[in-house]
């Protein structure tokens, strides 16, 4: 519920809209939402952007996330790799595990791994951050001093995020082929060039494009719904461990469902 | 000044202590009622603050005194009466009104709000490179050292706000809200959870910064040491509204147990 939410910018819009009736939970949430992202989205366009702190999230979405995200990416490549040779080598069909893990790491599990791996650190993250500065008075302390706070923490957070994840996915999906070819190798069954030549060669515009663009969106859900939990955390210490915990819940769900959206449309759009 | 003691009908004195006053009146509270669900927080509240009067807010926990503060800077919204600040209902301002407004209006949050991921010098710069668009950072650095040296804290101007105690903090918050020169003050428990010595320093500096920038200010506390070196007036809040009004010494001397029994 956004009963208590900060009322400046969007809050007295909402709190009049939501509190005051008796419409469910959730439907408030949904209501809440909207107008939260009519804020962030009015508020990338205002006057004085602020790009340093732009420069800053980046760092510490993106590269501060670069230890996790690579060996996530690897070992995903090496065991599947590991599983799936016994079972092709029963079929005879050894040679055509660099296509298969290059085509479901590229267009599926790659992304979809790495969101959801970011929604846990990322999301919680800012959750926590923006829940802890709402909790100490410190987002009030920035309205009240007549600076604008979603513009300061919420957008630039979720740009960075947006621009961040598709970054990390992608070294993940490379880092994967890595882990592919070492677990493919540990039985002598290609060379370097031979997996990465078979590897590539299956790939298409087709699967590339796709898989890359719902990486924006999973990357913007995961800031969005960090953002937003985080700024409509209630005002006790425990609210900054709900809001944390609900962000990472929230953009894991948002990740999954934007996934089976980007399915359906790509089967639609780029293999009908 | 109006009478002491026991105030039965808020809006008469208070419009007395206007028409009797010189100074022009900055905030003016007229039948404020605020609630949150079913809990009646602010009843009838009626106050106004005059140019230059350092006003003490005096209640018991959970009285509504922050409510009625935040009111004031829009950070919160009331449900009835009127909330004017420089002749302006807080209520009906829009996005950009309410930001020039807050310009004129400091306020010191209780925990000094500090912002964590910034050091003294960043929090202290904050406003003048948001708010007040300045660029020029010789300029601003000499602002931020002065502001600091008005609290008494220059050596400070690196740390991070962990790094610094309680009172430390108040003194930071009171220094990034006064280097915005705001016209009035509020003042949310200045002095909460220090110790007497910090807490008379803390109450000083606030006098001493109310005559070098010859703010208004809303003093809320609990503190009575605080109240009688801060306060021209003082009112009392009890049950969302204000049950007396006064100088330190009337009130001390009130035929109200309840409003004597702060000063014991």
């Amino acid at each position: 519920m956004l009963v208590m939410a900060p009322e400046s910018h969007y809050k007295m819009k909402t709190a009049s809209v939501t509190s005051t009736t008796l419409l469910p939970d959730w439907m408030s949430e949904i209501g809440d939402q909207v107008l939260f992202m009519g804020t962030f989205a009015r508020n990338i366009f205002r006057s004085g952007f602020e790009w340093n702190e732009l420069v800053r999230q980046c760092y510490v979405v993106g590269y501060k996330s670069i230890g996790l995200v690579g060996i996530t990416g690897f070992i995903l490549g090496f065991v599947m790799t590991l599983q799936s040779v016994p079972t092709m080598k029963e079929f005879g069909a050894v040679s055509f595990v660099p296509s298969m893990v290059a085509i479901s790491v590229i267009r599926e599990i790659g992304p979809v791994i790495i969101a959801l791996t970011c929604s846990g650190k990322i999301a919680s993250s800012i959750g926590a951050e923006l829940g802890s500065m709402k909790v100490t008075e410190q987002i009030d302390a920035m309205e009240v001093s007549g600076a604008n706070p979603i513009q300061y923490l919420v957008v630039t957070r979720i740009i960075a995020c947006t621009l961040m994840v598709p970054l990390l996915t992608i070294l993940a999906d490379t880092l994967a082929l890595g882990g592919g070819f070492l677990g493919s190798n540990i039985g002598g069954h290609f060379s370097v060039i031979l997996y990465f030549n078979k590897a590539f060669h299956s790939l298409a515009f087709t699967d590339l494009l796709p898989s890359f663009i719902k990486t924006i969106f999973f990357g913007f859900a995961i800031g969005f719904v960090g953002c937003y939990k985080g700024y409509n955390s209630g005002s006790g210490t425990e609210s900054v461990g709900v809001a944390a915990n609900s962000a990472v819940v929230s953009a894991s769900l948002w990740v999954i469902v934007l996934d089976a959206i980007a399915a359906q449309a790509t089967t639609l759009l780029a293999y009908n | 000044m109006a009478d002491e003691h026991p105030i039965p009908d808020n809006t008469n004195k208070r419009e007395t202590a206007d028409t009797q006053g010189d100074n022009e009146v900055v905030i003016k509270i007229e039948h404020l009622k605020k609630s949150f669900g079913s809990n009646d927080v602010l009843k009838d509240l009626s106050m106004s603050l005059r140019e230059g009067e350092n006003l003490v807010v005096l209640g018991r926990s959970g009285q509504g005194k922050s409510v009625a503060i935040k009111c004031i800077v829009g950070l919160l919204q009331q449900d009835e009466g009127i909330c004017n600040v420089y002749g302006q209902e807080v209520k009906e301002l829009s996005e950009t009104e309410l930001r020039e407004l807050r310009k004129k209006v400091g306020f010191l949050f209780q925990s000094g709000a500090l912002y964590d991921s910034m050091t003294v010098a960043e929090n202290l710069a904050f406003p003048l490179t948001r708010v007040m668009k300045m660029t020029d950072d010789n300029e601003i650095e000499k602002l931020v050292q002065e502001m600091l040296d008005n609290v008494g804290l220059k050596d400070a101007i690196d740390k991070m706000p962990s790094d610094l105690s309680g009172g430390m903090r108040k003194r930071i918050g009171l220094a990034r809200t006064l280097i915005m020169k705001p016209q009035i003050m509020l003042y949310d428990e200045p002095t909460t959870g220090l110790d007497p010595i910090t807490s008379k320093e803390i109450s000083n500096l606030i006098l001493d910064m109310q005559k070098k920038y010859k703010t208004s200010s809303i003093i809320i506390t609990h503190d009575m040491l605080c109240a009688k070196i801060t306060s021209d007036r003082m009112l009392v809040l009890n049950d969302g509204k204000f049950i007396a009004e006064g100088t330190y010494d009337e009130l001390e001397n009130s035929e109200n147990e309840l409003v004597r029994s702060f000063f014991k």
